[in-house]
């Protein structure tokens, strides 16, 4: 098998006197969305945060194209090509649209044609383009996350439940944009809740609770374990739609 | 690349455009209620004025402040030293030039208060990074340290002006040109009162221009707002942090020429003297927000000029009384910055 894009092993973080991520393992191969799953409290979002060295992990290495995240700082990870995109949204509210785009780019300018590729994904962001990004609703600013982190092209992407707190009709465009996304380059590293949007969308899985990695496997094949999803995630039927 | 349909819905709701002008008004609200209460035009006039430059002043010293603040959550209580280093920096060019100062022609005089403008920017800005570097990084994060740390090298600093400019106090008059006053009307108006809302107001037009139309700016009103997605989006804020510490150094060198040609007297504490209404005046803006800061310190010296006349003895209260109005109104002063 190919060497996977991002691997973790025996990542552990902790958040001053506690003890959150127990020895996380789990790798994202090159392509495709890879999910990661979890009840509440489960540690996703720590993940995701350590991979980006908001955290500093205290043991085990986080390797992505050779090189190891653990010792870099956050502007040097962002640097090599990956993308953040938090459970807040981290907009800045003060600034306007454009603003916001102009600060995720590092070329001089966005170049034109991908902008009006990320306006045909997301139309609202055209039409607010020159309004503070504070006054967007909140499904408008999860779509500027994203578009900031799709910009210029970049090698990985971690998306922290993108779908949080929106309505369905909402939902129904993130799931359209995350299928362009998916015919990109781009490697997406998918934090969620909302198992429909998961299942629609992930390639691969991890599963993680209390810390640790539970399950690892293909998206098809925990979709189609009602078992393994009640096992893991303590989903009940009516959660499905 | 290819274009696909999204949903609608997510475009139909048109968010609501607010500007915040309430805080903007008081200013002139807070003079047109002194006309009355001073009586006569001229006077009003003159006293109104005087606030204006005097807050000017004011914001030219405070706005690093607030940004340092915005951006690394710093207090630095150590501030003042510029002030009054940026002031006796006037004495290197003012006293060998002595003849610039009092020649009769407005060119020279200029000439003489840029140089003492680009000379004390220079020095403040050099040791701004020196005691971002020594003081003021070994204690991130840790704010009662800072406190401790910064005022104890505002100390030293005051103990080292001491002995290199000696402990009398030093006149320093403006130059020709600016002394005096002209007559608008009735009301006598100081010229070198002008030259300060000149300069407050060309910096605050500079510090908008480079905070809303250059990428280093944005930089800092976005950090301001939320460091950790700035770092996130693969730039360094301790870098722009130091920048930033570093000009607002400068700004308040170069606020400290102003005032020692305003007070015409040097003293070293006089950088310390002021840094109670900074804080006043940062806190009433709004912690990070330099719009606030402009607002604040017209505000905070238009109430110190009317009530001086008015009602001296509660002068010095009257600051403090608009403090607290203005955190009653608006607890985390009049703009706010929105954080993480
Ligand atoms: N700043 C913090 N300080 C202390 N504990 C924290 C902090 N952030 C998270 N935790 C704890 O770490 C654990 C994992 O949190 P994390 O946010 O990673 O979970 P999550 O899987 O993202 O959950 P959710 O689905 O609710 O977003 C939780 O028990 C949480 O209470
Ligand atoms: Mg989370």
């Amino acid at each position: 098998m190919a060497e996977p894009l991002l691997s973790l092993s025996g990542v552990n973080t902790k958040i001053g006197r506690y003890h959150i991520l127990h020895g996380v393992d789990f790798a994202v191969p090159k392509g495709g969305i890879t999910m990661l799953l979890g009840r509440n409290g489960a540690g996703k979002t720590t993940t995701l945060r350590t991979i980006m060295g908001l955290w500093r992990a205290a043991e085990g290495s986080i390797r992505f194209e050779g090189t190891d995240l653990a010792r870099l700082s956050t502007p040097e990870i962002a640097r090599l090509g990956i993308a953040y995109v938090p459970e807040n949204m981290g907009i800045f509210a003060d600034l306007t649209v454009r603003e916001n785009l102009v600060l995720a780019t590092r070329e001089r300018a966005p170049d034109p044609r991908r902008l009006q590729w990320i306006f045909g994904l997301f139309p609202a962001l055209e039409k607010f383009y020159a309004l503070a990004a504070g006054a967007l609703s909140g499904g408008q600013k999860q779509m500027l996350s994203i578009a900031r982190a799709i910009i210029e092209p970049r090698k990985l992407m971690l998306v922290d439940e993108p779908t949080k707190g929106l309505a369905p009709s909402i939902i129904r465009n993130m799931i359209a944009a995350f299928r362009e996304l998916k015919r990109t380059e781009t490697t997406i590293l998918l934090v969620e809740q909302n198992f429909m949007f998961a299942e629609s969308l992930g390639d691969g899985v991890a599963v993680m609770d209390d810390g640790k990695i539970r399950h690892t496997g293909a998206m098809q094949a925990l979709a189609a374990d009602r078992d393994l999803q009640q096992r893991l995630l303590g989903l009940h039927l009516d959660a499905h739609q | 690349m290819t274009t696909m349909p999204a949903a609608r819905s997510a475009t139909a709701a048109p968010p609501a455009i607010k500007r915040d002008w309430l805080p903007i008004l008081l200013v002139p609200a807070l003079a047109a209620a002194a006309l009355p209460l001073v009586g006569s035009f001229p006077g009003w006039l003159t006293l109104t004025v005087a606030g204006l430059a005097m807050g000017m002043m004011i914001f030219i010293m405070a706005s690093g402040l607030t940004l340092v603040f915005g951006l690394m959550d710093v207090l630095n209580f150590g501030h003042g030293v510029f002030i009054s280093i940026g002031a006796f920096a006037v004495t290197l060019i003012v006293l060998p030039l002595a003849t610039l100062v009092q020649a009769d022609s407005v060119l020279m005089n200029v000439a003489v208060l840029l140089l003492c403008a680009v000379v004390a920017m220079v020095l403040t800005g050099a040791l701004g990074w020196a005691f971002e570097r020594a003081i003021v990084r070994p204690v991130y994060g840790q704010h009662l340290k800072q406190i401790l740390v910064t005022m104890g090298g505002m100390i030293v600093a005051e103990q080292l002006i001491h002995v290199l400019w000696g402990a009398d106090p030093i006149s320093v008059p403006p130059p020709e040109a600016f002394r005096g006053s002209v007559l608008i009307g009735e009301a006598a108006i100081e010229r070198y009162r002008i030259l300060a809302v000149a300069v407050g107001l060309a910096v605050f037009a500079a510090m908008l221009l480079v905070l809303n139309r250059t990428k280093i700016g944005l930089l800092i009103r976005a950090g301001v707002e939320n460091g950790e997605m700035v770092e996130a989006l693969g730039y360094r804020i301790r870098r722009l942090f130091v920048g930033v510490f570093v000009a607002g150094s400068a700004l308040a060198g170069l606020g400290g020429v102003m005032w020692a040609f305003y007070r015409q007297t040097l003293t070293p504490g006089m950088g310390m003297e002021v840094m109670v209404l900074i804080f006043i005046v940062i806190i009433v803006g709004g912690l990070g927000s330099v719009g606030g800061c402009f607002l604040g310190s017209l505000l905070v010296a238009l109430v110190a000029n009317y009530t001086g006349f008015l009602a001296p003895k509660v002068a010095l209260g009257s600051n403090i009384l608009l403090m607290v109005l203005i955190l009653m109104w608006r607890p985390q002063g009049l703009y706010p910055v929105a954080k993480r």
